[in-house]
């Protein structure tokens, strides 16, 4: 009876929005099937919790820059930090991982949130020359302290306790893939519902037309910043997670390539969806993992093809062109 | 200590005149257009490569390489820009971004593959390699060659964007390119010239600094971490700023490394956050 | 008189030696409908980026409700109630209507920083956003994408935002820019319906919607202010026929 009022009536607006928040089907049969590789490709585990953290990593760096628009080509630089945090301070007897996971993350966010300062004055190549340059100067700062981090060596005696004092990280990674997919579900969760929010509208706004902004009294500033160093909390937890199911930490967390990588597992995914960097992870991973043969250098020269594809063919990336096609089939049945 | 203060001065202006010209192009397509070329310093590698496979290969003396290298260069950014580029001017700056990170993905791949990940060796002619004494400081001939060389360039592109009708059409479209194009200027041919001109400029640059830094695949990444503080800090669209920033760079870098080497490249990446915080449009740009 | 909503001081602006605001008084009493005209290139877009604060004046005041208000950054002048359009449709390309003009009202709302409650839950918001849009014919596309739709409608949307963040004194940068001449009408009838204690300063082109609109007038040139008054006396002023209407602006 209360279904046949609500569809009499008049648009109503609140009904529009809530039935873009709602959980799709899809999405349900998505993470269940997140659970298959523990019965499909249990030798594949490993792979699969690099994954995940990859996915964490991505939809971090999806926040600011497919929500707000910011472009970073130096997100490594919270990943690294977290990824370090965890990894040395469990050389001073904190074995817990969740208890590291949280310390990453706060360290991380901490420096996020001081950057944010300094990135929410920038746009345009400024912008991407100081993003670059925080991630660089961590580098450095990395590489020179090598008596805490173990320089170039990668730091060494990471001791990683059980999970929870009772899941021990095993052999084949099931401890490992289960906690990544635990820790990036949450965060997923945690993100959803940021994004469904007023805040998560400001960020659209943001990026959409930055003029218009404080023409309707928004505090951009304060929104960038807010959003960066959330961005930077998501992000040192992927390292941290990484640091722990690994038992390594070297300078690579840190680098350049780090930097670029989940740039391209993000647009290639597509941007502002935030399953687009999950499904972008997952193809990049994958392909990564299947062409493993092939010299790195000459794997670089495909991702770089592919970069160049995607933008200039593919503006929103896979899940775009999805999206796209099942309008067009829609359409025409 | 005097001497060894002035030798690093000389090096460092000397690596900076290097630097200068790897970047002054990507300075002026920038501010032209706004475009975001990452690949920049691709050309510079292409330009280097051209010169070690003429001289190895095909026997041709230094100083002749260096015009192919720029000549080669400056075609190859002519055709990319007109198939590849022009299409992203209007594009986001993550698009462009990517676009370009993708090339410069490729150059490195690409150059790997066809001559190696090795450094190329370069064997300088007589009259280029050695130094002299002067005043106690030790002038090596081949940086002195390259600071007379770069200098020249300045003066051209600075009387050519002074006094030449190309000059002034670069100008008008880099001041106000709205109006430009309202006056009948054809601000997309202008444009794919400098961008032509910018490339082959980075491929001499290369071509020159092989002698000095050496040349690998990374070059096209290491160097563009360079160009793009010199074209920060410089401001866009600024031959003088540019100038005046890359010898800032190059003598910083130089003396970092031989005053406080442990720091690295730390404090280069320390005094481009500082002066674009400073001044976000650069020392010497306007917007 | 009463009351003033918006005035200004000795406004002064020069780039470089080209002087774009000279000494610029003036003065909006509450419920004002002056309209700003003037040459192109008189300064009148420039003076309301420095009434917003988009642009910093060299020196003099800007009062709004009796209050220095020329130190503030745009978006402190908005949260006190002074609101602009854009002459080139600066909206969300890809956000809706119904988002775009939600996001004003949470904005004004201070509800823009929560990250956790859904949006669908501020029914208050929504039910507002639709109603403005609604009250300026957009209620039957709310939920296309801005970009999709047609011209005129960007520009009552223009309005629209304006409107949700609650003005008291609306400043207007040519809202028909653009729009045909028997559209026109219809975004002015809307302007024209705006509530008695809302302040509007409009800038426009079309004499005939000046002077059926406005009741005051102010005529800038050459970034000084010509003349003010009514529009019949402005109509009979031999200096505004000599340097605007002798222009033929629109005839």
């Amino acid at each position: 009876m209360a279904s046949e009022s609500e569809s009499g009536a008049a648009f109503s607006p609140r009904n529009f929005l809530a039935s873009r928040t709602r959980w799709h089907a899809l999405e349900i049969v998505f993470w269940l099937s997140t659970l298959l590789p523990f019965v499909l490709v249990p030798d594949y585990l490993q792979l699969a919790s690099q994954i995940a953290i990859a996915a964490l990593f991505a939809i971090s760096l999806d926040l600011i820059l497919g929500f707000a628009g910011i472009v970073s080509i130096g997100h490594a630089a919270y990943f690294g930090l977290g990824a370090y945090t965890a990894g040395i301070v469990s050389k001073y007897g904190v074995s817990e991982p969740v208890l590291l996971l949280v310390l990453a993350a706060i360290v991380s966010g901490t420096l996020g949130y001081v950057s944010s300062f300094i990135i929410s004055r920038f746009r345009h190549l400024a912008l991407i020359m100081i993003t670059l340059g925080i991630c660089l100067m961590l580098y450095e700062v990395a590489n020179l302290t090598s008596w805490l981090t173990g320089g170039a060596d990668g730091l060494q005696g990471i001791k990683i306790g059980p999970l929870l004092g009772t899941f021990k990280f095993d052999l084949y990674g099931k401890t490992a893939y289960a906690y990544a997919l635990v820790v990036l579900f949450l965060c997923f969760l945690v993100c959803r519902r940021l994004i469904h929010s007023p805040f998560g509208l400001s960020l659209r706004g943001i990026r959409e037309n930055p003029v218009r902004m404080p023409a309707i009294g928004a505090p951009s500033d304060a929104h960038i910043r807010k959003i960066y160093t959330i961005a930077a909390v998501i992000a040192g937890m992927a390292g941290a997670v990484l640091a722990q199911t690994t038992s390594t930490v070297s300078l690579e967390v840190l680098g350049f390539q780090r930097s670029a990588d989940v740039l391209v597992m993000l647009i290639l995914g597509g941007a502002g969806k935030l399953y687009g960097g999950i499904l972008g992870s997952i193809v990049y991973m994958v392909a990564r993992d299947q062409f493993s043969g092939i010299n790195p250098q000459y794997w670089y020269f495909w991702i770089g093809l592919m970069m160049v594809l995607v933008v200039m063919y593919l503006p929103n990336g896979l899940l775009g062109g999805l999206e796209k096609l099942t309008r067009r089939w829609r359409g025409k049945s | 200590m005097l001497g060894s203060m002035a030798g690093i001065l000389f090096d460092g202006f000397a690596y900076g005149m290097l630097l200068f010209l790897l970047s002054v192009g990507l300075s002026v397509t920038l501010g032209m257009m706004n475009f975001i070329n990452l690949s920049h310093a691709s050309f510079g590698m292409l330009g280097g490569y051209v010169t070690v496979t003429l001289m190895q290969q095909l026997g041709w003396p230094f100083l002749a390489t260096l015009p192919a290298a720029f000549v080669i260069s400056a075609l190859v950014g002519m055709v990319m820009e007109r198939f590849m580029f022009r299409r992203m001017y209007r594009a986001t700056d993550l698009d462009q971004t990517l676009l370009t990170i993708g090339v410069v993905f490729m150059s490195i791949a690409g150059a790997a593959y066809i001559w190696g990940t090795v450094q190329q060796p370069v064997v300088m002619p007589d009259y280029l390699s050695g130094s002299f004494l002067v005043g106690g400081v030790n002038i090596a001939r081949y940086r002195l060659f390259l600071i007379v060389v770069a200098l020249v360039i300045t003066l051209l592109m600075i009387g050519g964007l002074e006094w030449t009708r190309f000059g002034a059409q670069i100008r008008a479209a880099v001041d106000n390119q709205r109006m430009a194009r309202g006056l009948g200027l054809d601000v997309d041919r202008t444009f794919s010239l400098t961008f032509s001109l910018g490339s082959g400029l980075a491929g001499l640059g290369g071509a020159l600094a092989i002698a000095m830094v050496g040349l690998d695949p990374g070059f096209a990444f290491a160097y563009l971490i360079y160009v793009l503080i010199v074209v920060s800090v410089g401001g866009l669209a600024s031959i003088w700023g540019s100038f005046v920033a890359a010898s800032l760079l190059g003598i910083c870098d130089m003396a970092g490394k031989y005053y406080v080497p442990q720091l690295g490249s730390f404090l280069i990446y320390l005094m481009m956050v500082g002066i674009l915080m400073w001044r976000p449009v650069g020392l010497f740009g306007k917007r | 008189m009463s009351e003033t909503a918006l005035a200004t001081r000795g406004l002064q602006k020069n780039f470089g030696s080209l002087v774009v605001a000279n000494d610029i008084n003036i003065e909006l009493p509450r419920g004002a409908r002056h309209a700003l005209i003037g040459p192109n290139g008189a300064g009148k877009t420039t003076l309301l980026n420095m009434l917003t604060g988009m642009l910093r004046p060299d020196s003099g005041q800007i009062l709004l409700g009796g209050a220095d208000v020329t130190g503030l950054k745009p978006a402190a002048r908005v949260k006190r109630g002074l609101v602009r359009t854009f002459q080139i449709n600066t909206l969300f390309p890809k956000l809706c209507p119904l988002e775009a003009v939600a996001l004003a009202i949470c904005e004004r709302e201070r509800q823009s920083g929560n990250w956790w409650r859904s949006l669908p839950a501020y029914r208050d918001t929504l039910d507002e956003a639709y109603r403005i849009l609604c009250s300026l014919q957009l209620g039957g596309d709310c939920t296309r994408e801005t970009r999709e739709l047609a011209y005129g409608q960007q520009r009552l949307l223009e309005i629209s935002l304006a409107l949700a963040s609650k003005p008291g004194v609306l400043l207007l940068d040519e809202p028909a820019a653009g729009v045909p001449r028997n559209e026109s009408s219809a975004l002015f009838q809307a302007i024209a319906g705006l509530p008695a204690e809302i302040t509007v300063l409009f800038i426009e082109h079309d004499m005939d919607i000046v002077f059926t609109f406005a009741s005051r007038i102010i005529v800038l040139v050459g970034g000084r202010v010509l003349v003010e008054g009514t529009p019949t006396e402005i109509a009979a002023d031999p200096r505004v026929r000599e340097v605007y209407l002798g222009h033929g602006k629109h005839g």
